[in-house]
């Protein structure tokens, strides 16, 4: 069922630095909590349109963010600092104006008695927070997440408490090659038992499990994180091309909005 | 207070409830926007542009921020006209609120063949036509930095589609602007909008490369609102059609100033990426605007910038 977006301005209540600060003071791992806008429901792997008034005219776009969690009162946005509107969002102070449409996009897949494998690359892991918490059956979940911060940089106290998460941080080739066997591994299992494979990262890391997924012919889902303007289908600047496995023929071999028929896509069924 | 204004064209009028549209491009058909707010609530809605056929458009990346800005190199990506008549223009609330259909092909005859098509559709009240997008190989700004291929396209429209409103879209990408209006106003447009994108680029230092695949891209969004509003003021002066200001509009106020500078109404285009309830909230927020600058309607604002040596006259103390 299509949930309906809905625009809400909110007032900011916290930014609260995740990990160790720099040689500098500076951190750049961040939750932004703010009020629960008066959405009925929302998936996880669904995405919103962030933009502060702070922005003014000089940042004319907004950010799109996964959803990381919600409470009954909190909507709560991770976001790591990489250019300039994410570094003024870490600035935010109590009570700054945030412009904030969604919940956007599809959402990843539930199988509640499917073993569910989530792959999680960096930042990729956020919207796994609220996969988690929302699973009916958590305990068929398991997760293996790369990343080359340390641990402490991420949302990762939520998924601890749920299901089993290994973590493997890459700071030499020979980790990232550790990872890749450990992940062929994981998928291979996740395959043999038919189960489901969800995964959300940077694009290198997407391509592989991508080409996992085929060798092995496990059920993958990968979640896109293309640049985006609007998030609602007008700009036409998150277009990812389509493979022949798509499901609808008009549009095999062609284009489609990551914002609209996405974020969250079968790998089968798109170009990377 | 109303806000209501009517394009009085040479041919047709196209009668608006209120002087915003939204911009071709930056709006998609206009249901993508229905859940931010009443799409009967606008003045008009100019969708996406639309070709004979399909159009896949220009490779990615296609789109990039600038400082108040965009870039975009999208390259009129559409499913082409038989889709939208089909698919898009039923579901569009065409009955309370013009639909304005930009228009693009590579050729006058082709051009003439897409306005006859939307000639017989009655969802649609006028035809916008694009001679001046720069994201296109062939067609494009090449029609519109032309004067003559300028009213050759404009004059095949206007033939081909005896039912509707006529708009041309000007370019800013050219020497003078009000040579292109006059160029439309000639060949029979009714009304011109001034203005499309500045051709741009941006590039990425750490990869040493355009930011577009295209290299190449349009500027829009508040950067170029003085571009814009110089263009607006340029071709009111010179064309007695209505004159459509667009150009990094974001709020009422900034589109009093268009009307102040000439223009009859006004397009709201990446101020919808910024807010997608933008070119709603200029609409609602538009009377009580004209209120607090002390105007009862667009007419008695429309065209009354005065100029520097009028302001002397009247303040003596500014010579």
């Amino acid at each position: 069922m299509q949930i309906k977006p809905i625009l809400s301005r909110l007032p900011a209540l916290e930014v609260t630095p995740f990990g160790p600060a720099g040689p500098e003071g500076e951190y750049r791992f961040f939750a932004l909590r703010l009020p629960r806008p008066s959405w009925k429901n929302w998936r996880p792997g669904q995405f919103l349109m962030l933009r502060p008034a702070a922005f003014g005219l000089e940042l004319p776009w907004a950010r799109p963010f996964s959803i990381c969690h919600t409470t009954a009162r909190c909507l709560i946005c991770f976001f790591q600092v990489c250019g300039r509107g994410t570094r003024r969002m870490a600035q935010l102070k109590h009570g700054d104006e945030v412009n904030v449409w969604g919940p956007l996009g599809n959402g990843f897949a539930v199988e509640p008695d499917s073993q569910t494998l989530l792959l999680a690359g960096g930042m990729g892991i956020v919207p796994f927070v609220g996969y988690v918490n929302a699973h009916p059956k958590p305990w068929n979940t398991s997760m293996l997440f790369g990343h080359r911060e340390p641990l402490k940089c991420y949302p990762v106290d939520n998924i601890h408490e749920y299901i089993p998460l290994d973590s493997l941080r890459e700071t030499t080739p020979g980790e990232l090659d550790n990872f890749i066997f450990t992940l062929n591994e994981r998928m291979r299992d996740c395959a043999e038992q038919n189960g489901l494979v969800l995964a959300c990262g940077p694009l290198p890391f997407l391509q592989t499990v991508r080409n996992f997924a085929r060798e092995l012919k496990a059920r993958t889902q990968i979640l896109l994180e293309n640049t985006m303007a609007c998030g609602v289908g007008a700009c036409l600047g998150c277009m990812t091309r389509t493979s022949d496995a798509w499901p609808t023929p008009e549009k095999r071999g062609g284009l489609v909005q990551a914002c609209r028929q996405g974020p969250v896509f079968w790998a089968d069924q798109v170009k990377l | 207070m109303d806000i209501s204004v009517t394009l009085r064209g040479q041919t047709h009028d196209l009668a608006l409830k209120n002087p915003v549209l939204t911009a071709s491009g930056t709006f998609g058909c206009g249901l993508e926007f229905a859940p931010y707010g009443d799409l009967k609530s606008l003045g008009g809605i100019v969708v996406k542009g639309i070709s004979l056929l399909p159009r896949e458009g220009n490779p990615c990346p296609r789109v990039v921020e600038t400082a108040a800005g965009m870039l975009n190199a999208v390259g009129l990506q559409n499913d082409g006209v038989e889709d939208f008549c089909a698919h898009k223009l039923p579901s569009l609330p065409w009955r309370d609120t013009p639909i304005i259909a930009n228009i693009y092909a590579a050729s006058t005859d082709e051009f003439a063949d897409l306005a006859a098509r939307l000639n017989v559709e009655d969802g649609v009240a006028a035809l916008e036509i694009n001679v001046s997008c720069p994201n296109v190989a062939k067609g494009g700004v090449l029609f519109g930095q032309d004067p003559v291929l300028t009213a050759a396209v404009t004059s095949a429209v206007r033939k081909a589609a005896p039912r509707k409103h006529v708009m041309v879209k000007l370019s800013p990408n050219v020497t003078d602007i009000a040579l292109m209006a006059k160029s439309a106003e000639d060949a029979g447009a009714d009304s011109v909008s001034c203005i499309n994108t500045l051709l741009g680029m941006a590039v990425d230092l750490r990869l040493r490369r355009p930011k577009l695949a295209n290299v190449l891209g349009g500027l829009s969004g508040p950067a170029i609102k003085p571009v814009a509003l110089r263009c607006v003021w340029q071709v009111a002066r010179a064309v007695r059609i209505p004159v459509v200001g667009v150009g990094g509009i974001v709020n009422a106020h900034d589109a009093l100033e268009f009307i102040l500078a000439g223009a009859h109404a006004v397009q709201i285009g990446s101020g919808n990426f910024m807010r997608p309830d933008c070119a709603f909230t200029v609409a609602a927020q538009l009377p009580a605007a004209c209120e607090k600058i002390g105007v009862k309607s667009m007419e008695e604002l429309r065209g009354t910038l005065q100029n520097g040596s009028a302001l002397q006259r009247k303040h003596p103390a500014m010579a």
